[in-house]
């Protein structure tokens, strides 16, 4: 394979054999790509023993063509987590899910198709990958080096099969022209040298190195990945106006974690919300639009008190760990109170939005301390229907027509009995498990249910009690708190891949060669000609600027006999006549493809 | 505050009318487009075939000897030659065929392309101030700006002088059918944006995904034209017979050489910006919501695309995947590409689902 050939240097005036090998190290090299081996590959590897079994392996895991297959599998690996529900986004669709398809389930439990992006399947992919990735950069590192390090190589014997070429002839001396061409080059920043009859040159190896950049970068941002993965936590938190939180597990309202998370990682800070802001476009189109999402906190990290409004795509980041504003809604004050007067429940009941224009439900339970009219314990459950903005009565709507408070209304249910908050089973805050709990009914048989303005109080029949909707009404936001490491690694093997990338992609790296010698009539020939790692319409451009920068000291001579110009050139044959069609393999490809 | 809304009605309905009207011109521009296809004609017949037979070869060479043979020039002559294994072979005259009438048909349709453009964007532009926002916060938004981009593309490819105009008829087409579907089935009079789109992030980060399909559609035209042309040229080089109306479209077509290197040279130079809306839209999310990458279905989707392309690239640096089969690939990456745009969208749930019908 030529392209372990590193001696760029070969004298043209020696044997046909040192020319063969010229042309072919010419085109050589001019990336670093790993060259495919059909022979091997096809015919099902060597006959070798374990060794060449593995070496077989492990070159077919690091070719292009595996790379390619396993980049198909990766893309096609992806695709049914984003047509199934995933655990790791929503388990309560999942949960939805597997409760409608019992027969699938199973198998789709068993594939791990409700953790895709963690199942061993997945893994494998890109595991392989990111190893073939690996075993393919470090030899072309290396490759690249020993590039940097050896010249370009000289020129193949025939010029004119070139994908970009010309041809002059001029009364100036080959070696003038040879200088002159050796002074322009390197004034072009090309790296040239003297080979022989003819003048070597490369330019753009800042190519190979975007492209070796991108996928190193590539490499980063997988293991800041997986680092952040499993070093990450993650909580919510719904918090009411004048309400805190302080960073430790129990405070959650949920929480993940990494497998190598310690909760003794979480960082010691606490937080109250002082109160928060919404405000919405009143008119036009965009009625009901938030222009504003403020929720302004009074935070305390080590001892120290600061202030610090978190905006929705402003988090508050506080040492490792970022609050974000996820969500807000109201939250009602109420009072409940007995049937002899003795207020049993009071506070802020956080509401869950249903839509844009937050109409909201949820429940108010009031679990100890009340009694009924005969003095026997029991609980008391309301279901909640709010609307910050209310239609109006007889309006046929009971949904909210704007995201302010601007005409709140809240309807009530009211239930007593049994919660059922102690039987074991988590219950969801905002829903009433109503199996043990009987709805209280007005004296003529009708459920009780109101509608209420704030300020207003129901009164529960039969000296139940009563609740009042208070004028007060609190609002509530939600938070997360993440503490995710490697984002920075991340990020800098991000801006690495792009900056990489747009090398690879928009650097060419090519070859010029120019030839000078004395034709048969006495005067001078210059043949130039230029390869480009990937055809390219600039490289024929360049070529022609660089010849008619060339012209200037060696310029053209009078028309002579054409016969005469042909064989100037080198064992020019008239009957070995470039023709494409016909012998393609030994054009000096760029690619591997060369090195049949 | 009254005034103000008035004054955005006004804009949003005058915006509707523009689309409408650029809507029209489009028409117009297709009906000359196909005028132009008519009336022209394949002006050399058999360029094509001439080029594969092996007399055709021969007059290649003659070519390579008299550049050997240039006497005083003032630049000198460079002779190109295709890569190893790719056919020599020239470029079609365009749809015109080389003929006046055809060219004239040809002018017009570019001329009312530019109008359709123009009355388009400023539709978009009107629907902007109306919104007072990006104008990128449903699906009708992203239709309508996803043409006026597609088609400003391919005016400045015009503009810098290269031989695109093969690209009018297939683009005025989809423009129109994109078109007709967010008028009709993506019509949204006006709407909400969630605050998590209220960001600066929705420029960016939005802009440069319309911008990549845009480019990357017009690379799939070319790749897509590519393969026709391609088995065209097979066809003719293993001594085939194509139908004569085959002949006559393909014959006017670039050579498939040059769709191949448009559509990877479109395709290449937009894979990085792609790369930077994926990593934008990360960062943006990690503000958002908290996490920067979710596997959320447009995530995941943009994902798909995005090793799509890359293996596309690869297949081009790969032995034995050149030509047919890395077209193939880039074909289906745009696929993908689609697929995240109506599929996600309408089938999915998805925590982008904002981006509502
Ligand atoms: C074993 C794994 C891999 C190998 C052996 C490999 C090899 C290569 C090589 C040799 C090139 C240079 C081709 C050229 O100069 O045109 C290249 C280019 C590229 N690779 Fe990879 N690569 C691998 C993995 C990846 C991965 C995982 C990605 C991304 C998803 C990727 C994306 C690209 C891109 C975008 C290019 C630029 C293509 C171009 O220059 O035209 N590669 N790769």
């Amino acid at each position: 394979m030529s392209t372990t050939d590193t001696s760029g240097t070969t004298d043209a005036s020696g044997t046909a054999e040192n020319e063969r090998a010229a042309d072919e190290a010419a085109g050589a090299q001019l990336s670093t790509a790993p060259t495919e081996d059909r022979s091997e590959s096809v015919l099902g590897g060597p006959r070798l023993g374990v060794i060449g079994w593995i070496r077989w392996f492990w070159r077919q895991l690091t070719s292009m063509r595996v790379a390619l297959i396993l980049l198909f599998l990766l893309s096609l690996g992806a695709v049914p987590g984003s047509l199934i529900p995933q655990t790791s986004a929503d388990e309560v669709k999942v949960q939805a899910f597997k409760d409608a398809h019992t027969t699938l389930t199973p198998l789709y439990e068993k594939l791990q198709l409700f953790d895709v992006y963690s199942s061993v399947w997945f893994s494998a992919i890109y595991i392989l990958l990111f190893v073939s990735l690996i075993g393919c950069i470090v030899p072309r590192t290396w490759q690249f080096v020993g590039q940097l390090r050896s010249r370009p190589p000289g020129a193949p014997r025939r010029l004119d099969r070139l994908p970009a070429y010309t041809t002059w002839r001029t009364e100036a001396e080959p070696e003038q022209v040879r200088e002159a061409a050796l002074a322009l080059l390197k004034g072009r920043r090309f790296r040239a040298h003297t080979a022989g009859d003819a003048i070597a040159s490369e330019k753009g190896y800042l190519r190979e190195v975007g492209n070796l950049a991108f996928h190193i970068a590539l490499i980063v941002m997988l293991v800041a990945f997986a680092w952040g993965q499993l070093f990450k936590s993650e909580g919510g938190k719904l918090v009411i106006e004048g309400d805190g939180f302080s960073n430790t597990l129990t405070q959650y309202d949920d929480f993940k974690s990494g497998s190598q998370f310690g909760t003794d990682e979480l960082e010691p800070f606490s937080f109250t919300l002082d109160s928060f802001t919404g405000t919405y476009e009143k008119d036009g189109p965009q009625r009901g639009t938030p222009r504003t999402f403020e929720a302004a906190v009074g935070y305390s990290q080590g001892g120290a008190e600061k202030k610090a409004v978190i905006r929705v795509n402003e988090p508050l980041v506080v040492g490792d760990s970022k609050v974000y504003l996820i969500a807000h809604g109201y939250a009602p004050v109420v009072t409940v109170k007995d049937g002899r007067g003795k207020t049993v429940f009071h506070g802020a009941v956080p509401l869950l939005p249903i839509d844009n224009n937050i109409t909201s439900t949820g429940a108010i339970k009031v679990m100890d301390g009340y009694r009924d009219k005969n003095g026997k314990k029991e609980q008391l459950g309301f279901q909640a229907f709010f609307v910050p903005t209310f239609a109006g009565a007889g309006k046929g709507t009971m949904f909210s027509q704007f995201p302010a408070l601007d005409f709140p209304v809240m309807a009530l249910t009211g239930f007593h009995g049994d919660l059922r908050v102690d039987s074991g089973l988590p219950q969801n805050v905002y829903q009433l498990d109503k199996s043990k709990m009987t709805q209280f009914t007005d004296p003529s048989g009708n459920k009780l249910a109101q509608r209420m303005l704030p300020g207003e109080t129901m009164t529960l029949p039969g000296g139940a009690g009563s609740i009042t909707f208070e004028k007060e009404i609190k609002e509530w936001a939600s938070f997360q708190i993440s503490q995710q490491p490697g984002n920075g690694l991340a990020l800098a093997g991000a801006i690495a891949a792009i900056a990489g990338l747009t090398g690879s992609l928009f650097i060419q790296r090519r070859r010029v060669w120019v030839r000078a010698v004395r034709g048969e009539d006495g005067v001078t020939v210059v043949e130039m000609a230029g390869l480009g790692r990937s055809e390219s319409a600039r490289l024929p451009e360049e070529l022609g600027d660089l010849a008619l920068a060339l012209t200037a000291q060696a310029p053209p001579a009078p028309e002579a006999d054409p016969d005469a110009v042909r064989h100037a050139a080198p064992e020019a044959d008239p009957e070995a006549v470039p023709d494409p069609a016909e012998e393609p393999a030994e054009d000096p490809a760029p690619s591997g493809e060369a090195d049949k | 505050m009254i005034l103000a809304a008035t004054t955005n009605e006004s804009l949003a309905r005058m915006s509707d009318l523009l689309i409408y009207s650029s809507m029209a011109v489009y028409t117009l521009a297709f009906f000359a487009h196909i005028a132009e296809w008519v009336l022209g004609s394949r002006s050399k017949v058999g360029r094509t075939a001439a080029a594969l037979t092996p007399r055709a070869a021969a007059a290649v060479t003659v070519q390579v000897k008299q550049a050997g043979g240039t006497a005083v020039l003032d630049k000198p002559k460079v002779v190109t030659r295709a890569a190893a294994g790719s056919r020599d072979v020239p470029d079609g005259p365009g749809a015109a065929g080389g003929t006046v009438k055809g060219d004239l048909y040809g002018r017009i349709a570019v001329s009312l392309t530019v109008l359709a453009f123009l009355v388009e964007a400023s539709g978009v532009v009107s629907r902007a101030l109306a919104v007072q926002r990006a104008p990128w916060g449903n699906m009708y938004e992203f239709s309508t700006t996803f043409s006026t981009v597609a088609v400003g593309a391919y005016l400045a490819f015009l503009v810098a002088g290269k031989n695109v105009r093969w690209i009018g008829l297939p683009l005025v087409t989809t423009v129109l059918l994109d078109l007709g579907m967010a008028t009709t089935w993506l019509k949204t009079p006006s709407d909400q944006l969630v605050p998590a789109l209220d960001s600066y992030w929705l420029w960016i980060h939005v802009s440069t995904a319309i911008f990549c399909g845009a480019v990357f559609y017009l690379g799939a035209v070319a790749t897509l034209l590519y393969l026709f042309r391609d088995s065209y040229e097979n066809k003719l080089a293993t001594g085939g017979n194509p139908g004569a109306f085959a002949r006559s479209v393909m014959e006017r077509l670039p050579s498939a050489a040059s769709l191949d290197k448009f559509s990877y040279r479109v395709n290449a130079a937009v894979f990085p910006l792609w790369t930077f809306t994926i990593i934008a839209g990360a960062i943006w999310a990690g503000d958002a919501w908290g996490r920067y990458w979710g596997w959320d279905a447009k995530e995941v989707w943009s994902f798909i695309t995005w090793v799509g392309y890359a293996a596309y690239l690869h297949a081009r640096a790969t032995a034995g995947w050149k030509g047919r089969k890395a077209a193939y690939i880039a074909l289906i990456a745009f696929a993908c590409f689609l697929f995240n745009y109506y599929g996600v969208n309408i089938f999915v749930s998805s925590k982008h689902s904002y981006a509502g019908v």
